[in-house]
């Protein structure tokens, strides 16, 4: 067995690799429960890939057979009705446990130099995700499936000039059709989930190289010789880290943190089970009513409401009276988050270290995306659209005023060593 | 190896010729992926003009035709109806239709070729819904105004030209298609007057 593996790691350095990223790779000792949405995230990937892999072998991607298919898959496909709701339910809780990483990167400055790379390629892949459950969500051919699609690529027709061409580009027809569905299809099997997968990848990769930040936003990589051994870190990292630092208040990511996130991963498992049996259509918000009828071009749903997790985005887009500006409103509020990491000019990380503005910043903030997120599942009355206005200035005021108060702020003073 | 000299100035040339070469090789590749995104010819044939015998429309009545796949609202308007246009246009985005929603021949205040019939793609410019028709009824939403169209997606409200009324999401007013009356019972859509 020594000799085997010995013979493939001259060949393929496959225990180094094991050894960089799990079994030698430093970890703050102080991860707290908002650390185990990266895992729980991979999770419901692996979990979105099989049972896609499953679904794709009885679903039939065109305008005749789709809805049917999905019928079949329901009713008749031994185990069918679960891989079914295996995938719709973990497409909401892939936006539930993203949303909730996000936040974590949020409050404790992860996005924060040196790690503004990490934030985009995380920001990358949660754009990623929106177009694989936009065009996932055309699949079952559903009514709702339908006039959504509707209205998201009619939010292209608000490009000036080309915009009208454009949109039929995209359906590949004058009307969205089986055309517009196999070519949904082709993507949200293939496509996305390959960029997906790549983004993934380089997204674990450049946080490995930068090295996990913790709820203090500490550094727990010093310089090399700063240290006395005694204070150093006991256990065995890999010479990537230690070559050019010295570590303190790290344990190995395997077997401390593996361990840990099984226990996450079961607490989690049995949310998404109770979920999956007992109300798989999340009560209307995870597979809407008008679902359970055919695509129609000619009848439009009483009210079209997105899936939950695009609600606040949806809310941004329709509080403005113009078409284009809220479409363009709406994108800005995407490009925002990307530039998180320049609009916080702050140097302390974590919010345990800084202002007592900051914090109110961030709980007004998380306060507004809720609230945007649940009027963008309301039908648009007259108040709603005023609460509407007044969150969207909440959420893109959350940028502005963070820009102007970070650089001056009066931040607690950061300890030199995790606290527990 | 040869022991030749390096000349510099060369290899930079080469490297630059080669890689102009394969980046126009690679925006030619991209050609048909990107083209084969357009409607295919089968999806152009589909998109024919469709008959419509109007004469069996009652006065106020509104049926729908299917016309690529779109619903296209046919009307025949009442005296009263065709009177009530000038009505409000003070309250409108664009009375006078001067945004390009319709034909030349229907850049009227009725919007169509004869004030009778109006001819209407039924799809809310905002984003797409189907505006209802509230015949009658549709003072509730606008003062003064009896009939017209409300959409239940955004709010959006058009009067019974499908002109746009102010303060709604939708910008334009309701795009007319290409029609015509080959004879005074037929309407056409998708071929407009003069054209055939």
């Amino acid at each position: 067995m020594e000799n085997f593996m010995a013979w493939i790691e001259k060949r393929l350095p496959f225990m180094d690799a094991m050894n960089k990223h799990a079994i030698q790779y430093p970890a703050p000792k102080n991860f707290n429960f908002w650390y185990v949405f990266g895992i729980l995230a991979t999770v419901v990937l692996v979990n979105q890939i099989l049972t896609g892999i499953w679904l794709t072998m009885n679903y039939e991607p065109s305008g005749d057979g789709a809805f049917a298919s999905i019928e079949y898959i329901m009713r008749d496909v031994d185990y069918g009705w679960l891989l079914r709701y295996m995938h719709s339910t973990g497409a909401s809780a892939f936006f539930v446990v993203v949303y909730l990483h996000m936040f974590r990167g949020l409050i404790y400055g992860s996005y924060q130099k040196p790690r503004e790379l990490l934030w985009i390629f995380g920001m990358l892949i949660y754009l990623v995700l929106m177009a694989e459950a936009f065009m996932g969500y055309l699949l079952p051919w559903g009514n709702m499936s339908y006039w959504g699609a509707q209205v998201i690529i009619g939010l292209f027709g608000a490009i000036p000039v080309v915009g009208e061409e454009l949109t039929i580009w995209i359906k590949g027809d004058y009307v969205i059709s089986g055309a517009t569905l196999n070519r949904f299809f082709a993507l949200h099997v293939i496509a996305l989930p390959l960029v997906l997968c790549v983004l993934v990848f380089l997204h674990i990769i450049a946080l490995h190289e930068v090295g996990s930040n913790n709820p203090d936003g500490t550094d727990i990589k010093k310089p090399k010789g700063s240290v006395p051994p005694e204070e150093q870190s006991k256990f065995t990292f890999h010479k990537q880290y230690t070559k050019k630092y010295d570590i303190v208040d790290a344990i190995p990511f395997h077997p401390y943190y593996t361990v840990k996130d099984l226990v996450a991963v079961v607490i989690f498992l049995i949310g998404f089970s109770w979920v999956m049996f007992f109300a798989p259509e999340g009560g209307g918000y995870f597979i809407e009513a008008p679902n359970f009828e055919p695509a129609n071009g000619l009848k439009t749903p009483e009210h079209i409401a997105p899936v939950w997790y695009f609600g606040p985005f949806y809310t941004i887009l329709r509080v403005v009276p113009d078409k284009l500006m809220g479409a363009l409103l709406m994108f800005a509020a995407i490009g925002m988050l990307f530039a998180l990491p320049w609009f916080d000019r702050g140097t302390v990380r974590s919010i345990r270290y800084r202002s007592k503005l900051h914090l109110l910043n961030i709980t007004q903030f998380a306060i507004c995306f809720v609230i945007l997120g649940i009027l963008g599942t309301k039908p648009a009355t007259d108040l709603n659209n005023l609460i509407g206005v007044i969150a969207t200035f909440g959420y893109f005021g959350f940028f502005v005023a963070l820009w102007f108060y970070s650089k001056g702020e009066k931040t607690k003073p950061v300890p030199e060593r995790v606290t527990g | 190896m040869s022991n030749a000299p390096v000349n510099n100035g060369r290899r930079r040339f080469l490297t630059a010729a080669t890689s102009v070469v394969g980046g126009v090789g690679a925006v030619g590749v991209a050609v048909p992926f990107i083209g084969s995104w357009n409607p295919s010819e089968r999806a152009k044939a589909a998109g024919a003009p469709v008959e419509v015998n109007v004469s069996k429309i009652e006065p106020g009545q509104l049926i729908r035709a299917e016309w690529r796949g779109k619903p296209v609202y046919v009307i025949r308007r009442t005296d009263a109806i065709i009177e009530e246009l000038a009505g409000h246009e003070d309250q409108l985005r664009d009375p006078e239709s001067q945004e390009p929603q319709q034909p030349d021949y229907a850049t009227n205040r009725h919007r169509s070729i004869k004030p009778e019939f109006m001819v209407a793609l039924g799809v809310c410019t905002h984003l797409g819904c189907a505006p209802t028709y509230h015949k009658g009824d549709f003072e509730e939403k606008v003062e003064g105004t009896k009939n017209g169209f409300f959409c239940p997606c955004h709010g959006s409200k058009f009067d019974m030209a499908g002109r746009v009324f102010q303060g709604v999401p939708a910008p334009l007013n309701l795009v007319v298609p290409e029609h015509s009356f080959p004879t005074a019972d037929t309407l056409l859509i998708g071929v407009g007057q003069g054209e055939a």
